[in-house]
């Protein structure tokens, strides 16, 4: 065969091709695919890991809706979402517009991605420790002011917003640089506009970069929900689920009753749920704020 | 550009940002150079209460439990050496074998010509909807299975040959490499493999060293799936011991000192990474390489 057949007519490379998605493949069946479809039917099965799975229908599904530490495990992780999602949210778009408007440092940005670079578990004991009731530095300085210092992950009310707020120290800076990298694709010939028309900055702000940023907004929002659905890291190694029940995660919860309790069927009916309300959450976000529409045309 | 009230308080808040993410790393050095019985006396102090290294020796298994006692730690041994290595292992492994496997998928997907290609791609790219936690479980009966529970390639196992992530990123980057470059070569005779590795990897050089520092610190970072398939002493990592460590501490005041250097050496390798890699690290965080 000439070299000019080869270049005009596309042969198939499949032999070649197979050969080097080989190992993807093996770790794609392997670890992906295959426990997606036996999570699923583990679901539906009781199953302590010693025996052999048990097909009881949709018993595990029953029983959820009737177990009452599920509902507040759901209700606790809703509170966090919320709490978590709306401190960062916000902080991070204004943080990502006063770096957009003042600097391009790289050490300043830097220093902000930093925590996100360190262990959830660093964090949460690095928290743990500057919270600490009796001799931690926040309190020690909540004292010195002339107020009662507060047990940040041992009171109740306090318990789940402090762990949003020690996740919201950790991914502030990341969730900033989305927002960052967001912001840098509003062409500047639109702020120099506002500028010749006479907006101020606080105008500018509510006028065109927030609704500039609206599709890339939902795409961080769609990141940072699915993530923060998933909390366990923080909530493990601080107050293991307490006091009471009161950080009892989601995820916690699944992890307890797979590996404390031994009902395997029972949490993988309780993952199952999960997966759906966080695909049903990147759908509503998707939908409520339009994120396939620009409104720079 | 004019200097203005408004941009003064804008800096003044950028700052307090700044300081607010920094001064909590200084604080867990600080504790770490402490002794612990004397933190509580001096929980104000900016340096550190009583400066000592013991925390550190006490972390290494330096100390003697009389020494350690007496600063304020458990006197528990703790066999940190070879959580650390453990870590490095994991780590190191899963970085190779995820960025290489990883690579050459996205070459097939980006490059190659065969039938069903895209829509294999689509399958893959699918994975990055399942959370987790959703194949943890399953995984874990299937490492369990293999006979690899508690053993370092029972952690590595489920992320050694890919993420749906890597592939996506590489792919990426191998789609805006000029045709002409690897065309040339393949009407010289060479095959898609030799091309792949004498001249498509080392002109990546620079995405993969990217893909490598994220999959390193992600792997590095990961404590779910370590904990549930690394619990025995011989293969625990450092994120899981880190999770027991406090629970060791007898009754009493914890040893926040020992603790907070052995948070220090375990934050320590992804510091330097990102010291050494820090632009380009930042850099990747946007939208071509979303995560």
């Amino acid at each position: 065969m000439s070299t000019a057949a080869v270049a005009r007519r596309p042969r198939s490379q499949l032999g070649p091709a197979l050969v080097m998605i080989a190992p993807a493949a093996l770790g794609f069946l392997v670890f992906y695919l295959y426990p997606t479809l036996r999570g699923a039917y583990l679901s539906l099965t009781e199953y302590n890991v010693l025996g052999s799975p048990v097909f009881v229908g949709l018993r595990n599904y029953v029983d959820m809706v009737q177990d009452d530490v599920f509902w507040n495990a759901v209700r606790v992780t809703l509170l966090y979402v919320v709490l978590n999602i709306g401190f960062q949210t916000v902080l991070a778009v204004g943080l990502a517009v006063l770096m957009h408007r003042l600097t391009k440092s790289v050490l300043i940005r830097g220093s902000l991605l930093l925590p996100y670079l360190i262990a959830n578990v660093v964090v949460a004991l690095l928290w743990y420790w500057m919270l600490d009731y009796s001799i931690g530095i926040v309190n020690a300085v909540i004292d010195a002011v002339g107020l009662p210092q507060v047990a940040f992950f041992g009171d109740e009310t306090w318990t789940v917003a402090t762990i949003a707020g020690v996740n919201t120290w950790r991914h502030l800076g990341y969730t900033a640089l989305l927002v960052f990298a967001g912001l840098q694709m509003i062409p500047a010939s639109v702020y120099e506009a506002a500028a010749v028309d006479g907006a101020g900055e606080w105008r500018t702000f509510w006028r065109i970069t927030l609704p500039l940023l609206r599709p890339v907004l939902v795409l961080v929002l769609v990141i940072t929900v699915t993530g923060a659905f998933q909390v366990f890291d923080t909530v493990a190694v601080t107050t293991g689920g307490g006091p009471g029940n009161a950080s009892r995660v989601l995820q916690l919860y699944i992890y307890e009753q797979a590996f404390a309790r031994g009902h395997f069927g029972y949490a993988s009916a309780m993952s199952v749920v999960l997966f759906l309300i966080l695909a049903g959450a990147a759908f509503a976000q998707m939908r409520l704020l339009r994120a396939g529409e620009s409104d720079l045309t | 550009m004019r200097l203005t009230w408004g941009r003064v308080l804008a800096w003044a808040v950028l700052w307090f940002f700044v300081l607010a993410t920094v001064l909590p790393f200084y604080w867990m050095l600080r504790t770490a150079l402490s002794d612990n019985h004397a933190l509580a006396a001096q929980s104000f102090s900016l340096l550190p209460a009583d400066l000592t290294l013991g925390p550190f020796e006490r972390v290494f298994g330096l100390a003697t439990p009389e020494e350690a006692l007496a600063e304020g730690g458990s006197g528990a041994s703790l066999d940190f050496w070879l959580y650390l290595r453990n870590s490095l292992v994991v780590a190191t492994a899963v970085t190779v074998g995820q960025v290489l496997f990883s690579s050459m998928a996205a070459y097939a997907f980006a490059r190659l010509r065969w039938p069903g290609r895209d829509a294999w791609f689509a399958v893959f790219l699918g994975a990055l909807l399942v959370p987790p936690i959703f194949t943890s479980l399953p995984n874990f009966l299937t490492v369990k299975s293999l006979g690899l529970l508690n053993t370092l390639p029972g952690i590595m196992l489920p992320s050694l040959f890919m993420t749906p992530f890597a592939i996506f990123f590489m792919r990426q980057f191998f789609l805006g490499i000029p045709r002409e470059i690897d065309e040339a070569a393949m009407i010289d005779g060479a095959k898609p493999w030799r091309i792949f590795f004498r001249i498509v990897l080392p002109i990546s050089a620079a995405p993969v060293t990217t893909l490598g520092i994220l999959t390193f610190v992600t792997t590095w970072n990961d404590y779910f799936w370590p904990l549930l398939v690394g619990q025995t002493e011989q293969s625990k990592v450092l994120t899981v011991a880190l999770g027991v460590f406090r629970s060791q501490t007898p009754q009493g005041a914890p040893d926040w000192a020992g603790l907070m250097a052995a948070s220090l050496v375990a934050a320590l390798p992804v510091m330097v990474l990102y010291a050494v890699f820090g632009r380009r690290v930042i850099n990747s965080i946007g939208f071509s390489g979303i995560k």
